[in-house]
C-alpha cells in the first residue's frame, strides 16, 4: 500500500499532517507526532502584527520611560537583546527540522505587503521546506469591495512568490465571492498551491459583562463540509496542490477529504483533543478503509468524487442546499 | 554602575581574569558593605558602587575593611546627604564623612578620568592593601555623556600587578591555614596595634604616582596626586576637588589671556593627603588662596579640604600666603565661570573674606560673593544647543543618539548633560549640547546656546525658554499650528526676545508628521533630524545619512517596517518644518499667564512660583525656612494642565457609586452634595443631579474634575460601572479632548470647591461615604495612573485631620514632598495630614518614635487634665473622659470641649493651666501611620518594621507594594514576584516574593491585611478601619500596579482584578480581634483562583520580557510561579478555616540564571561611567 504523495514540491510519507496549531511550540509534542507518522510539519502563524505589537509595547511601556527622570533612567533592564522580531519563531522552526529530520512548512501571516515579504525572506532562510501564506482579510467597510480584497491578496501572493524560492501555498479564508476565480488567479501567479480553509475568531458576545469578546472553538466534522464541497469543486480546474484544514477529526474524514480532491489533509483539534497519538489512529483507520476498499495508493482516491467525477454532480452545487432542506422536514 | 555590572554578569561577560563575577544584592548598602567585608576576608577582590545615604550605611564596615587592610576598589558618585531635606543630587558631603574611614580618597573630575582613575583605583589598592574610595561628581560627572579615549583591557592587564593578587589570595582566612581576625583588644594594646598600619599608609601617595606615571606613559594622559594648570608666576590661585576644577581651570585660563596671573590646584589623591606634594605643586608666587569645598560642616572652622590646606601651609611655614575658604555647588548647584571669576575676584580684594559661599545670594549671613552677568569663556568653534522635552517623549534619548553620532561620525568632541524636574508624570527635560574641534571642558549648564529647541508648545507659555538664547540663535519650536499663525501664537515676551536677539524661527507640527508615518506621538526622531538640519553641526545630507543609520542600528531588530516608519518620518521632517518669517515688530497683546494666581498666598507668591518658573536658582538664603519646614496645600497653586483628554461627566447615567473618586491617583475628580438651593448661584458648566440618598432630600449629587491637575490617565473612565442601556459603549464618564473644556470646567471646579463639606450621614464607611471625605492628598507628581496614591489619599480622607505620616524615602516621599509643591494639604478648620520623610531605611523606627512622642505628650495632657479637673467644670471633665473617640462623631465632640477646656483653662492661675492649654490639643487622638515602600519595608527597613511590629505599640504601617524599587528605576526587592524581571534580576527572579503579610501575623497580636482597591475597594476600606481600630500594631500591604511593570496604566484596575483573580495577590485580613468574638482571626476575602496565574502575567512585561531573552527559562519560572501561587492560596484557606493543613511544601530547587546571550565587545567611544 502507498501513502506516499508529493504536496508542494515535498514528498511526504502519507498526505496527513498536523495542522497549523501551538503543538509545535512543545518538542515533547512534536517527538510525539513523528513516532505517530507525521509525514511533515506545519508550524502556527509567524504574526507580524502580533511581532510589531510586541515591538511597539516595548517601545511604549520600557523605551518610554528611559530618560525621564533624574534618580532612574530607565525603569528595566537593558532589553537591547531581547528577541522583539521573529526570533523565537525562527528559531522553533529550525529546531523542529533538525529534531525530526522532516520537512517543515511555516506559515506566515504579513501586515503590510513589506512585512509579508520581510518576513518570508527570513523564514526561508531559517530553513522552511516550504511556506503557507495565512490570509485573512475582511472587508469591513462599504467603501471596499470584493475585487478590492482578491487584488490585494494577490499582489502580496505575487510579491511573496518572487522574493523565495521554496513552495508557496496560500492559505484562504471560505469568505470570498468566487473561491473559483479566486484559485485559478493564484495558479496563474505560480502559487504551489491552496489551503482550504483557515478559521479565524469570530466576535462572542458576554452577557454578565456585557461586552464582546473574540472566540474560536477547536472544529468539529461540521466544519469539513464546506471544504469538501470546495475541494470537490476546485479539483477538477485547478492542477496545483489543494490541503483540506479544519473539520477533520477522523480517518473517515481524512477519506472524504482526499476523495473530494485533496493531496493533503491537516488536522489540529482532533490532536489536541485526543492527543499527538490519534495521527497513527487515523493513519490506521485510512490504512484500513484503503484495505476494505481495495485501493492500494492514495493518488487513486485524490478526487475520486471529485465534481466531475463523482455520481452526481449537483451535489456539491447549491441546489443541494433545497434537498438537504427538504430532507430535514422529513 | 552596579546595574551595568549586573548585566554584563548575567550575559557571562568575563573579567580580565577570564572569570564572571557574581553580583550579589544585598537590602541595603548596609548589608553590602558586611558582605564585601566577609568576600575580602574570605580572599575573593570585591568591588562596589553607592553614593550619599548609601555610603553612610558602609561606613561601619569601611572602617573594618581599612582597620585590616584589605585592597577594595568604592567609586562613589558623590551626592549630598539628607539633612534639612533630601537632595539626590551632587555635592561631596557624603564621601566627606567618610574621610576618617581609613579609606584612601582619589577624586576624578571629568568623564575621562572618571574612567582612568577607575583603573588607577583598582591598581593602587591592590598595591597598597587600603582600601580607596573612588569618587566623582553624582550628576555632573556620573550623568554627562562625552566623548572619551577607552581604555583597552591590555591597558587594564598592563597596570594591574597580578602579585598583588596573589599576595591578596594568600592573605585570605582559610580553615586550611588558620588565623583569627576581629579580635577584641583592652586598653593595654589596643593604641599600639591600631599604630601598626601606619607604613601602609605612608606608601599610598608614592604608589598612586608611579601608577599615574605608569598610566601616562601608556596613554599620554598625565595626571598626579596634585596638577596644576595655570599662570607659571600666578598670584591668585584656587584649590578645588572634581569637576569644579574643569570649570576653574578654564575660567583662570580666559582671565589669564586678558593679562590675569591666576591658577588652579586640582586635587587627585585626597586622602592620604601628601601635603609635600601639594606644597610643591602650589606655584611659590601664590600669595593668595581660595580653597573651595563641596560640602559644608556647620560649626567647624573651615570645611575638611580647606583645614588640610591650611594645615599644610601652617607646617610649612608659609605665612606669606592668605588663605580664604569657601563652600560652592551643594547639591548640584551650577558651578559657573562667573563664580570662578567671583573667587578670583574675592582674593584680588585687600582684604578677601576668609569663609564664604558662591553661587548663591546668602543675604542672611551674607557669606556669598555677588557673581557678574555671566561671561563666555568657551571656545570660538563650540557649538551649543539647548532642548527642552516633554518627559517621556524620547528627546533625551534623541540627544544621546545625536551625541553618538556626531561623537562616533566625526572629528568633533560631544557633551551632553540632561536635566530632569521631579515630577514623575508630565515632567521637563532639559539637555544641554555642546560640539566642537577642541577639548570641551565645561561641566556647567549652557547659558548662551546657538540652538534652542521647544519640543512640546506649552513650556513657551510656561516659562523663559529663550532666556539662554545666544544673540542670532536659531530657535525652533513644535507647534501645530499653520506657519503662517506660528507669530500669533507666541506670547509677548517671546516675541520681544526674537526680535532683540535676532534669533531665526522655525516650526515644524512633528505631532502631525508622526502621526502621518504611523509613529503616534513620537517625535523625538522628526525633532532630532530638524536639529540636524539647521543647527549646522553635519552638513545636512551626510547628516540625514547618519540619522538614518542611527534608526537602522536602533530598530533593526524591530523589523523593516518600524525601520521604514522612522526613516519616512525623517524625510517627512524637513518638508514639515518652516521658516517663520519674523516681523520687526512685537505683535502679541497677551503675555505669559502669571505662574500662580494672584489669589495664591503669600509665600507660593514668592518663593513657590519663582521655583515653578524655573528661577529657583535666583532665590536668596532668606526665602527658606532655616529648618526645612514647609507649608502645605500649595500643590493646588500649580496649575499643569498635562491631561490631553479629560472625563465628561453624564449625571443622567451616573449611578453615584463615588468608584471614580476613590480610584483617582491625583485626587483630580471629586464627588460633592449641595442643597439645591446652593446650585442656583452655580455657572452653566456646573453639572449636577439629584443625589440618591433618603437621609438627604432636596440635595444635588455632584462628580467634578480638577481640569488643570487631572492627568488624564482614564482610570475613573475605567472604574466607571454605569452604561448606557441603549448604547453600551457609553459611561457615565467618558474621556474628551481637553482642551475644548478645559475653561468650563475650570470655572465649575472653582465653584465645587466653595460647596461645604458633606453632612455627616453621608460620611458612612464605605466606599460611598468615603469618597465624600475631602481628599488631604491632591494633585501630586506621581505618575498618571500611579497604583500607589490612591491608598494615600484614602488615608487622608479617613484619618487626615489627626494624622501623621512617617514617609520612607522612595516614589511616595518624592510625590509626597518633592518641591516646588505640597500635596498634602488642610481641611477648612486648618487641620491635616503631618508629613514627614526621614530617611529610607529608618521609616518604621521613625514613625515609631512618633507614636511614642505624640503618647508622651498625650500622656502629659491626660495627667494634667487628671491634676486640674477638680477645678474644671464637671460636664467638661466627664465629658472628655467619656467621648468615644475611636470614631468621627466621638473626635468631634472631643475636639469641641478641647476648645471649652482651652476657654477654662485661661481663667485659671495655676502653672499647670498654661502647661495644659499647650498640649490640650493631644486629648484628641492621633493616628499614626508609616508609610513606605516594599524596598523600605521587604529589605532596606524590614529590621526596623519587624521590631516596630513586635512593639505591641498602638501604630499603622500602609506598605505600597509595587514589587520593586519603583523610584530608582525597578530594581528588584525581595517581593518582586518569582518569574518577573527586574534589575538585578534581568534572568528573572528565581526566588518566590516574601510573604511579609504571614510573618507580621505570626506575631498573634498583629492586625495585618492585603489589599487591592482596584480588585476589591470595599475590603480595602474595611481594612483601613479595622487596621486603625486595632488597639496593637497594624499592617497593610497594599497591592500597587506601577509603569515599572511594563504595561499601561490605564490598565491598572484590570490588572489588581487579575492578580487577585489569579491568586497572585489573595486578598486577606488577619484580625486578632476576632478572637474576642470566637471567630477565626484570618478572613480570605478572595475567592479561589479562577483563573490561571498566565491570565495575570502574560499582560505585563515584567513577566513576558523573559520569554524574549529566554523563553525555556521563562515557562520554567511560570510553572514554579503557579505551583507557588497555588501552595500560597492553599495555605491562605488553611488558615481561614476554609482547606486543610497544607501537605509538606515540595521544595523549590534554587536556578542559577541562565546567561541570557555573550555580550559583544565594547567598542563604543563615548560612554557615561
Amino acid at each position: 500500500m502507498n501513502l506516499t504523495t508529493t504536496y508542494l514540491g515535498l514528498k511526504l510519507a502519507n498526505p496527513l499532517l498536523p495542522g497549523a496549531s501551538p503543538m509545535v511550540d512543545n518538542m515533547d509534542t512534536v517527538r510525539r507526532l513523528q513516532d505517530a507518522g507525521a509525514p511533515a510539519f506545519v508550524m502556527h502563524s509567524l504574526f507580524a502584527e502580533q511581532i510589531e505589537g510586541n515591538a511597539a509595547a516595548f517601545d511604549r511601556h520600557v523605551g518610554r520611560w528611559e530618560e525621564s527622570f533624574a534618580e532612574a533612567s530607565s525603569m528595566f533592564p537593558d532589553t537591547s537583546d531581547y528577541a522583539l522580531g521573529p526570533e523565537e519563531y525562527l528559531e522553533r522552526l529550525a529546531t523542529i527540522k533538525r529534531a525530526t529530520g522532516l520537512p517543515v512548512i511555516a506559515s506566515l501571516n504579513g501586515t503590510k505587503l513589506g512585512s509579508w515579504v520581510d518576513h518570508a525572506r527570513h523564514i526561508e532562510q531559517a530553513g522552511a521546506d516550504a511556506l503557507e501564506l495565512n490570509t485573512y482579510f475582511l472587508a469591513t467597510q462599504c467603501s471596499v469591495t470584493g475585487a478590492d480584497l482578491e487584488t490585494r491578496l494577490v499582489e502580496i501572493a505575487k510579491a511573496v512568490r518572487s522574493a523565495v524560492n521554496i513552495p508557496v501555498a496560500v492559505k484562504l479564508s471560505p469568505f470570498y465571492t468566487s473561491v473559483a476565480h479566486l484559485a485559478g488567479w493564484l495558479e496563474e501567479e505560480k502559487i504551489d498551491g491552496l489551503v482550504l480553509f483557515n478559521r479565524f475568531f469570530q466576535p462572542e458576545i458576554d452577557l454578565d459583562s456585557l461586552e464582546v469578546r473574540p472566540h474560536l472553538d477547536l472544529s468539529g466534522s461540521e466544519d469539513l463540509r464546506l471544504r469538501l464541497r470546495w475541494l470537490g469543486l476546485l479539483r477538477d480546474q485547478v492542477s496545483f496542490n489543494l490541503s483540506c484544514s479544519g473539520g477533520v477529526q477522523s480517518a473517515d474524514d481524512v477519506v472524504k477529504s482526499l476523495l473530494a480532491g485533496a493531496d493533503t489533509v491537516q488536522t489540529v483539534a482532533a490532536l489536541l483533543r485526543r492527543g499527538p497519538g490519534e495521527l497513527a489512529v487515523m493513519l490506521a483507520g485510512l490504512r484500513r478503509w484503503m484495505e476494505e476498499h481495495e485501493y492500494q495508493d492514495v493518488h487513486e482516491m485524490r478526487g475520486a468524487l471529485s465534481q466531475r467525477r463523482c455520481p452526481d454532480p449537483e451535489a456539491y452545487e447549491r441546489g443541494n442546499y433545497l434537498r438537504s432542506l427538504q430532507l430535514w422536514r422529513e | 554602575m552596579g546595574e551595568w555590572v549586573d548585566e554584563w554578569s548575567s550575559k557571562s561577560q568575563k573579567n580580565l581574569w577570564d572569570h564572571v563575577p557574581e553580583v550579589v544584592q544585598m537590602q541595603s548598602e548596609g548589608g553590602a558593605a558586611g558582605a564585601l567585608h566577609g568576600a575580602l576576608q574570605s580572599g575573593s577582590m570585591a568591588s562596589s558602587f553607592t553614593a550619599s545615604q548609601g555610603l553612610l550605611l558602609m561606613i561601619p564596615n569601611l572602617y573594618k575593611i581599612a582597620g585590616e587592610l584589605h585592597p577594595f576598589a568604592l567609586h562613589v558618585t558623590a551626592r549630598a546627604l539628607a539633612t534639612h531635606a533630601l537632595s539626590i543630587f551632587g555635592d561631596h558631603s557624603d564621601v566627606m564623612a567618610c574621610r576618617q574611614t581609613g579609606c584612601a580618597m582619589l577624586c576624578s573630575g571629568s568623564v575621562q578620568e572618571a574612567q582612568d582613575f577607575a583603573v588607577i583605583t583598582h591598581a593602587a589598592t591592590l598595591a597598597t592593601r587600603v582600601p580607596f574610595i573612588h569618587f566623582f561628581d553624582g550628576f555632573r560627572t556620573s550623568h554627562e555623556v562625552a566623548k572619551i579615549a577607552l581604555l583597552s583591557d591590555d591597558d587594564l592587564r598592563a597596570l594591574v600587578d597580578d602579585s598583588h593578587v596573589d599576595a591578596f589570595r594568600s592573605n585570605a582566612l582559610s580553615p586550611d591555614r588558620p588565623s583569627v581576625r576581629g579580635t577584641a583588644q583592652n586598653p593595654d594594646v589596643f593604641f599600639q596595634a591600631r599604630e601598626a598600619c601606619n607604613p601602609f599608609y605612608d606608601r599610598v601617595a608614592a604608589t598612586v604616582q608611579s601608577l599615574f606615571d605608569e598610566f601616562a606613559s601608556r596613554t599620554g594622559r598625565s595626571y598626579h596626586l596634585f596638577d596644576y594648570e595655570g599662570h607659571p608666576e600666578a598670584e591668585q590661585v584656587i584649590i578645588i576637588m572634581g569637576s569644579g576644577g574643569e570649570t576653574a581651570s578654564e575660567t583662570s585660563a580666559w582671565l589669564n589671556a586678558k593679562g590675569g596671573k591666576t591658577g588652579v590646584l586640582r586635587v587627585r589623591l585626597y586622602r592620604p593627603l601628601d601635603a609635600a606634594a601639594l606644597l610643591a605643586a602650589l606655584p611659590k608666587t601664590a600669595k593668595k588662596v581660595a580653597v573651595l569645598d563641596r560640602t559644608k560642616e556647620p560649626g567647624a572652622l573651615g570645611e575638611p579640604l580647606f583645614l588640610d590646606v591650611a594645615t599644610a601651609l601652617f607646617e610649612a611655614g608659609r605665612n606669606d600666603v592668605a588663605l580664604i575658604g569657601g563652600r560652592y555647588g551643594l547639591g548640584s548647584k551650577e558651578f559657573t565661570p562667573g563664580m570662578v571669576r567671583a573667587v578670583f575676584e574675592e582674593l584680588k580684594a585687600a582684604q578677601p573674606r576668609r569663609r564664604f559661599t558662591v553661587g548663591i545670594n546668602d543675604d542672611v549671613t551674607r557669606l556669598s560673593l555677588a557673581c557678574e552677568a555671566e561671561p563666555d569663556i568657551e571656545p570660538k568653534g563650540t557649538r551649543r544647543a539647548l532642548f527642552y522635552g516633554l518627559g517621556a517623549d524620547g528627546t533625551v534619548g534623541a540627544n544621546k543618539n545625536s551625541i553618538k553620532i556626531i561623537g562616533e561620525g566625526t572629528e568633533l568632541n560631544a557633551q551632553g548633560y540632561f536635566v530632569y524636574d521631579s515630577k514623575k508624570s508630565g515632567a521637563m527635560t532639559i539637555s544641554h549640547l555642546r560640539f566642537g574641534p577642541g577639548a570641551i571642558r565645561a561641566p556647567y549648564l549652557i547659558d548662551k546656546a546657538e540652538f534652542v529647541a521647544v519640543h512640546h508648545f506649552p513650556f513657551v507659555e510656561k516659562m523663559d525658554v529663550l532666556g539662554h538664547a545666544a544673540p542670532g540663535a536659531t530657535f525652533l519650536i513644535n507647534v501645530a499650528t499653520p506657519a503662517d499663525k506660528v507669530w500669533d501664537r507666541l506670547p509677548r515676551e517671546v516675541q520681544e526676545r526674537i526680535i532683540a536677539l535676532k534669533l531665526e524661527l522655525y516650526a515644524i507640527d512633528a505631532y502631525t508628521v508622526a502621526r502621518a508615518a504611523g509613529m503616534g506621538g513620537q517625535i523625538n526622531t522628526i525633532m532630532q533630524t530638524c536639529f540636524f538640519a539647521l543647527a549646522g553641526v553635519l552638513p545636512r545630507d551626510e547628516a540625514i545619512v547618519a540619522i538614518k543609520e542611527a534608526i537602522r542600528k536602533t530598530y533593526g531588530r524591530k523589523g523593516e517596517a518600524v525601520v521604514a516608519k522612522n526613516e519616512a518620518a525623517v524625510d517627512a521632517a524637513l518638508a514639515a518644518m518652516h521658516r517663520i518669517e519674523v516681523p520687526a515688530a512685537v505683535t502679541a497683546t497677551a503675555g505669559r499667564p502669571p505662574v500662580v494666581p494672584p489669589a495664591a498666598p503669600e509665600f507660593v507668591q514668592r518663593v513657590t512660583a519663582v521655583m515653578l518658573a524655573g528661577d529657583g536658582d535666583t532665590l536668596p538664603v532668606s526665602a527658606f525656612p532655616p529648618d526645612g519646614t514647609f507649608p502645605v496645600a500649595t500643590a493646588r497653586w500649580e496649575k499643569r494642565s498635562i491631561a490631553q483628554e479629560l472625563p465628561v461627566w453624564d449625571p443622567s447615567l451616573c449611578i453615584q457609586c463615588n468608584k471614580c473618586v476613590l480610584v483617582c491617583p491625583h485626587s483630580a475628580i471629586r464627588a460633592g452634595v449641595c442643597p439645591v438651593a446652593d446650585t442656583q448661584s452655580a455657572p452653566e458648566s456646573f453639572l449636577h443631579t439629584k443625589l440618591r440618598s433618603n437621609d438627604l432630600p432636596g440635595y444635588e449629587y455632584v462628580i467634578q474634575v480638577a481640569p488643570d491637575d487631572c492627568t488624564g490617565c482614564t482610570l475613573c473612565y475605567k472604574v466607571c460601572p454605569a452604561k448606557d442601556k441603549s448604547d453600551l459603549s457609553r459611561k457615565a464618564l467618558m474621556m474628551a479632548p481637553a482642551d475644548p473644556r478645559r475653561d468650563a470646567d475650570r470655572t465649575a471646579f472653582d465653584f465645587f470647591l466653595t460647596l461645604p463639606p458633606a453632612p455627616a450621614v453621608l460620611l458612612q464607611d464605605t466606599v460611598k461615604g468615603t469618597q465624600f471625605r475631602e481628599p488631604l492628598f491632591e494633585f501630586s507628581g506621581a505618575c498618571a495612573g500611579c497604583g500607589e496614591t490612591p491608598y494615600v489619599k484614602l488615608l487622608t480622607q479617613l484619618y487626615g485631620d489627626r494624622l501623621y505620616v512617617a514617609n520612607a524615602t522612595g516614589c511616595s516621599s518624592i510625590y509626597g514632598g518633592n518641591l516646588p509643591t505640597t500635596p498634602y494639604t488642610a481641611n477648612s478648620a486648618g487641620r491635616g495630614p503631618a508629613w514627614s520623610n526621614s530617611l529610607f531605611e529608618d521609616n518604621a523606627e521613625y514613625g515609631l518614635g512618633m507614636r511614642a512622642g505624640v503618647d508622651q505628650l498625650a500622656a502629659q495632657a491626660w495627667r494634667l487634665f487628671d491634676e486640674l479637673s477638680p477645678v474644671l467644670p464637671p460636664a467638661l471633665v466627664a465629658g472628655l473622659k467619656a467621648a468615644d473617640q475611636s470614631a468621627d462623631a466621638g473626635i468631634a465632640v472631643a475636639r469641641g470641649l478641647v476648645v471649652d477646656l482651652e476657654a477654662a483653662l485661661a481663667s485659671i492661675e495655676d502653672p499647670k493651666a498654661a502647661q495644659l492649654a499647650q498640649l490640650a490639643n493631644y486629648l484628641v487622638k492621633k493616628s499614626v501611620w508609616i508609610v513606605g515602600g516594599d524596598g523600605w519595608a521587604y529589605d532596606i527597613g524590614f529590621g526596623g518594621l519587624d521590631h516596630v511590629l513586635a512593639s505591641g505599640r498602638k501604630i499603622n504601617i500602609l506598605v505600597l507594594d509595587t514589587e520593586v524599587y519603583s523610584n530608582t528605576g525597578g530594581q528588584k526587592s525581595k517581593s518582586t514576584p518569582l518569574g518577573a524581571v527586574a534589575k538585578f534580576s534581568a534572568a528573572g527572579k528565581d526566588t518566590d516574593k516574601k510573604d511579609l503579610a504571614l510573618i507580621a501575623a505570626s506575631y498573634g497580636n498583629v492586625y495585618v491585611a492585603r489589599v487591592a482597591f482596584g480588585a476589591k475597594d470595599s475590603q480595602t476600606i474595611q481594612a483601613f478601619i479595622e487596621a486603625e481600630a486595632h488597639p496593637g500594631p497594624s499592617l497593610i500591604i497594599a497591592y500597587s500596579h506601577c509603569i515599572a511593570h511594563g504595561y499601561s496604566m490605564a490598565n491598572g484596575l484590570d490588572q489588581q482584578k487579575l492578580a487577585v483573580e489569579t491568586g497572585s495577590w489573595p486578598l486577606f485580613r488577619h484580625n486578632p480581634g476576632r478572637t474576642a468574638e470566637g471567630k477565626a482571626v484570618t478572613v480570605l476575602d478572595s475567592a479561589a483562583p479562577k483563573q490561571p496565574l498566565s491570565a495575570y502575567t502574560r499582560n505585563e512585561l515584567r513577566f513576558q520580557a523573559l520569554h524574549r531573552s529566554d523563553p525555556e527559562r521563562a515557562k520554567m519560572l511560570a510553572g514554579r510561579a503557579q505551583e507557588a501561587v497555588d501552595r500560597r492560596f492553599a495555605h491562605y484557606q488553611y488558615l481561614a478555616g476554609e482547606g486543610p493543613a497544607p501537605a509538606d511544601p515540595k521544595p523549590m530547587p534554587a536556578v542559577k540564571p541562565t546567561p541570557v546571550k555573550p555580550a559583544p565587545a565594547q567598542d563604543k567611544p563615548t560612554s557615561t561611567p
